[in-house]
């Protein structure tokens, strides 16, 4: 068994395959981080959806099955749509949402007809085309992956070369204009490189799923920091992760696609991020809410004594167990809490009576609205 | 024409109308990716409905696949209250998620049942007629058609009872609420409708094309009209029309009827975009263009009304240097006097610039503009003096 994984793992193709998805998570969790600050997480969705005609037409014009041609043809077209969405944005009311959802539809039906269509033509059956739809790791060759990392290492340049002007873009376009930053122009710039990571991505993942790659990562790593360059990082991170754990899982299964189960992968990451990250994650929300709901409960018996206490017309009288049942949020248990904080103490055997401290903390409760134990 | 290709036909313009109706109110409610992600999230529901009846349209199935698109609302809904992602990245996660599952379960353990993915996605409505409905041994037409039907009345039904609900929570949710409607109610009415028709559609026509059905033909009505009834009717009709015509265009070039739907939507909606006669974008850039030279012009004529009366200030109309004055582009400075000149609002002499008299009631016309700001206004302003717009 341990020899099968380790022949497995160093086996040729897997190897090949392994170093695509890597590449291909590094680019999309980076590109990721923007897209998502820049709220364009659906954007992704209809640009993949669009490429596919573009993949089919380079195919019937090239005559091959090379994928430079298949996805220089993609980048095209999920260019094309991001025009086609961008001038409906801008010069009609119909808003974001539609023309995304325009964009998608239209151009994979479109994408769709292409296909059926080429698929009619003598010998051209063994194209596999359709492998785009869902993504086929398995029939990357070391050629994609140099054609994917040659784009890669382009992408990482610009993305080291123009960091600040990316940075306030995906953060506060408005200001970026303001200080003289050519929004227009970057705004163009980086959604291009968005447009180049799903593109290739789309051999091994598909266009239907293609956009989850993009967000996923993102949104997975933003759980962790609030540090741009750490996001960016962390994103890439978990991008390899759930593109060489995907794979592996596609590999080691049979009849498993690579596109949904790296894109599983990668949703997974996300929902741990979403419930362990620390500070904004739900178990640490969880656990504060729980503190601050017990806080308050505590606060309440506070109060209340010292009302029945400023009743007798003296701070630290005692009162008994039947008399502190009236308080709200009266249990024994955070009677005994009170008691350890040294709020109030025990008094001739059955009654408590507040001490200095608690005294001073149940006043300032009453005054102040921050309350701290 | 084939007694087949009249049912294809009928089944496809059945589902256009259909989808048009919640199409309208999900486009006026910005919320059109959410039949996208329902539309490929219900495909769990769908293995376990095949898997239980062993059919592709049992009832079973229909609530399923329903079921799973109120866990994608409730999902993203309920990701997004967490506020740790925004609404966008909360869709983009939940139906790449279902799918991802779902299409795992179909190829691994449904491969050698009839249901695969491309099915899904596209849809086979060529094969739809084959299924027929027989009643005591009565050929009473495709099911898919007798489906389509029920499920148009339910729509209809449903809106024609909460249009007035609909049409006020869509446009004032705050109204809406105030007077005691339930916009919540009518969100999550609104989302079980979108659920049901996406699966009902999907057999015949696929989730895309359920999509590019829903979205298309509203967002092209939405460019025709004000009216929120018209903009049903336009987007059933063009939905119809598209579905119809994408038939044809499938039948002739042997191609994917879905897809070729989907394209037909497309074109109608380009053609639409490129023509309709106000908001279309050829009439947007002319009326733009027009804007920016009538501002001009009346840039222009309040600099020199401003400084009409003094001697000592004819330099500030001289022609040669006034694109110094109004800080314009030289060239920009030639034409825009040129067309104020044509339009008789001022007149050269020796190369200084004077209002004739139209010119000047032109202009206190204009600071009443700028103060009012009213459309009426400046129609009446447009109308009386501005005759060449370029």
């Amino acid at each position: 068994m341990e020899n099968a994984i380790t022949e497995f793992f160093t086996n040729h193709t897997f190897l090949i395959i392994a170093a695509g998805t890597s590449i291909l998570g590094i680019v999309s969790g980076m590109l990721g981080s923007f897209a998502m600050l820049r709220r364009q997480s659906l954007f992704g969705d209809a640009i993949s959806h669009a490429a596919l005609p573009g993949i089919v037409l380079a195919f019937l014009i090239s005559g091959s099955r090379d994928s430079l041609w298949l996805l220089s043809g993609a980048a095209i077209f999920g260019w094309l749509a991001t025009l086609f969405i961008l001038s409906v944005v801008n010069n009609t009311r119909i808003k974001s949402d539609s023309a995304l959802g325009i964009a998608l539809s239209v151009f994979f039906g479109f994408g769709i007809v292409l296909l059926t269509y080429v698929q009619k033509i003598p010998d051209s059956q063994q194209a596999g085309l359709d492998r785009f739809i869902f993504g086929q790791a398995a029939t990357l060759v070391k050629r994609d992956v140099i054609i994917m990392s040659v784009v890669g290492v382009v992408i990482l340049i610009c993305m080291l070369l123009f960091w600040k002007e990316f940075k306030i873009m995906a953060f506060d376009p408005d200001f970026a204009a303001t200080i003289g930053v050519k929004t227009r122009f970057f705004n163009v710039f980086l959604t291009s490189m968005i447009v180049a990571a799903i593109v290739i991505g789309l051999q091994a993942v598909g266009v239907v799923l293609m956009s989850a790659m993009l967000i996923a990562p993102a949104a997975a790593a933003r759980q962790w920091t609030n540090k741009l360059g750490m996001m960016v990082f962390l994103s890439a991170l978990f991008g390899v992760i759930s593109g060489v754990g995907g794979s592996a899982i596609s590999s080691l299964g049979t009849r498993i696609s690579t596109g949904p189960s790296i894109i599983l992968t990668a949703v997974l990451i996300g929902a741990i991020s979403f419930v362990l990250a620390p500070e904004r994650g739900l178990m640490v929300k969880w656990i504060r809410d729980y503190q601050n709901r017990y806080k308050l409960e505590l606060q309440k018996i506070l109060d209340d004594m010292l009302e029945i206490s400023l009743q007798h017309g003296e701070p630290y009288h005692p009162h008994s167990l039947a008399i502190l049942n009236h308080t709200r949020g009266f249990n024994k248990k955070r009677i005994l809490d009170l008691v350890n904080y040294g709020y109030i103490e025990l008094v001739q055997g059955n009654e408590w009576k507040f001490t200095l401290k608690g005294y001073q903390k149940a006043q300032e409760s009453t005054t102040s609205n921050k309350f701290e134990l | 024409m084939m007694q087949v290709q009249i049912e294809i036909q009928i089944i496809a313009v059945l589902v256009a109308l259909t989808c048009a109706i919640p199409g309208t109110f999900l486009v006026l409610r910005q919320m059109t990716m959410i039949s996208d992600a329902i539309s490929h999230s219900i495909l769990p529901g769908i293995f376990f409905g095949f898997l239980i009846s062993g059919s592709l349209n049992s009832p079973i199935m229909i609530l399923l696949a329903a079921f799973m698109g109120f866990v994608t609302v409730f999902s993203v809904e309920l990701l997004q209250k967490t506020q740790l992602v925004k609404q966008d990245a909360a869709i983009g996660l939940v139906f790449p998620a279902l799918f991802s599952i779902g299409v795992i379960l179909i190829s691994k353990f449904a491969g050698n049942i009839h249901l695969d993915t491309d099915a899904i996605l596209l849809g086979e409505i060529a094969f739809a007629p084959f299924n027929r409905l027989h009643l005591a041994g009565l050929d009473l037409g495709p099911v898919a058609i007798w489906v389509q039907a029920g499920i148009l009345v339910i729509n209809l039904g449903f809106f024609f009872l909460l249009f007035k609900e609909l049409k006020l929570s869509t446009f004032d949710a705050g109204l809406a609420a105030s007077l005691g409607l339930s916009p919540v109610f009518i969100h999550y009415a609104l989302m079980g409708i979108i659920s049901v028709n996406v699966v009902t559609s999907f057999e015949s026509v696929g989730a895309i094309l359920v999509v590019a059905l829903i979205v298309v033909p509203a967002s092209t009505a939405y460019l025709l009209t004000d009216d929120l009834r018209k903009m049903i009717i336009i987007s059933a009709v063009a939905g119809a029309l598209s579905a119809v015509t994408g038939y044809w265009a499938a039948f002739w070039l042997d191609v994917s009827i879905a897809g070729s739907i989907a394209t037909s939507c497309g074109i109608i909606f380009l053609t639409t975009y490129l023509l309709a006669p106000q908001r279309g974008i050829i009439t947007v850039l002319k009326n733009r263009k027009r804007q920016k030279s009538e501002f001009a012009m009346m840039t222009l004529i309040i600099h020199l009304q401003n400084h009409s009366d003094e001697n000592d200030e004819t330099e500030e109309r001289r022609i040669s240097h006034l694109w110094k004055h109004l800080a314009w582009p030289k060239h920009h400075a030639e034409k825009v006097v040129k067309v104020t000149e044509k339009n008789e609002l001022i007149r050269i002499e020796n190369g200084i610039i004077d209002l004739t008299e139209k010119g000047r009631k032109f202009a206190t016309l204009a600071f009443g503009l700028i103060s009012s700001g009213k459309k009426e206004d400046y129609r009446e302003l447009r109308k009386e003096f501005l005759v060449f717009g370029e």
